[in-house]
């Protein structure tokens, strides 16, 4: 295999402050902080006017009513030009009747891009995968999914996980295995024996062990 | 630009948001956001770019629209 990388790059990771960025972007010129008291998803795809990216931005574009009904506000990038974002957003439109409305960042300079670890020279030198990057109200990183080149994102994950994230932060809980809106949730598993002990005896809950207990919102 | 175009005009967001300055006076970004309905990101980024063109000034941590300001849009 072919050696490319000489040095570690630093990864952002969950939990921590997202890094702060200036980007020329096909809404202006957007910083970090504009977004501040709002939820943010930053995506990367690998280029305009290419098969996947195309239907991954309608897909985008498709949910961000839902998005915004949550409080989320939606940021594209790639390593192409502002004119090329533009171009491409209005053939989009022209082709097939979708209006892009959410900015996207052109890091022709891969500012942003090598920040948010979004190049990963195994998959292509020149290009950012297809990162996603949830960034909550007070700009902390929350989620971080890595998908190849060659495979769509699935946008109702997506959906799930600021559900997820948005209900784990308002009610102190968390969520299990596929969880959906509307499902139970799980109850923090108690961290002494006395609350092990009370748990299975908790009215309303249901346990399969004092570890394992869900509840109904 | 969002808010003013090359030629250093406002755009129509931009003149949405200033005319929501001269309506209310001294507004916070939020104030403005909620007024004209521009997504708070857009609002914060176009009024920077006011700032700049000196159509907008800024009063403490709120936000008045310039005399010039109000020429570009009467």
């Amino acid at each position: 295999m072919e050696e490319y990388q000489t040095k570690p790059i630093s990864l952002p990771r969950l939990g921590e402050k997202a890094p702060d960025f200036d980007a020329i972007t096909t809404h202006g010129k957007l910083k970090l902080d504009d977004f501040k008291g709002s939820w943010l998803i930053l995506f990367s795809h690998p280029a305009d006017f290419t098969p996947v990216c195309t239907t991954e931005f309608i897909a985008f574009a498709e949910i961000f009513p839902d998005l915004q009904k949550r409080g989320v506000e939606l940021l594209g990038l790639s390593v192409d030009s502002l004119s090329s974002h533009i171009a491409w957003a209005r053939n989009v439109e022209e082709k097939t009747g979708v209006k892009i409305p959410f900015p996207i960042i052109a890091d022709l300079s891969k500012e942003v891009s090598l920040a948010y670890g979004m190049v990963h020279p195994g998959q292509s030198k020149t290009e950012t995968v297809r990162c996603v990057f949830i960034i909550d109200d007070k700009q902390i990183i929350r989620t971080i999914l890595y998908y190849p080149l060659s495979t769509g994102r699935n946008m109702q994950e997506i959906l799930r996980i600021v559900d997820a994230l948005q209900t784990t932060d308002a009610n102190g809980v968390a969520t299990p295995a596929n969880w959906k809106p509307g499902d139970k949730v799980i109850v923090p598993a108690p961290n002494t024996q006395e609350g092990a002990e009370e748990r299975v005896k908790q009215p309303g809950y249901e346990c399969v062990d004092w570890y394992l207990c869900k509840k109904a919102l | 630009m969002p808010c003013i175009n090359p030629e250093g005009k406002p755009t129509e967001t931009g003149k949405k948001v200033l005319q929501a300055l001269r309506d209310n006076g001294l507004c916070s970004a939020e104030k403005v956001a909620e007024t004209t309905g521009v997504a708070l990101f857009r609002v914060r980024s176009g009024l920077r770019d006011m700032i700049e063109a000196e159509l907008v000034e800024m009063v403490a941590d709120k936000y008045d629209i310039t005399e010039k300001g109000i020429k570009l849009i009467e």
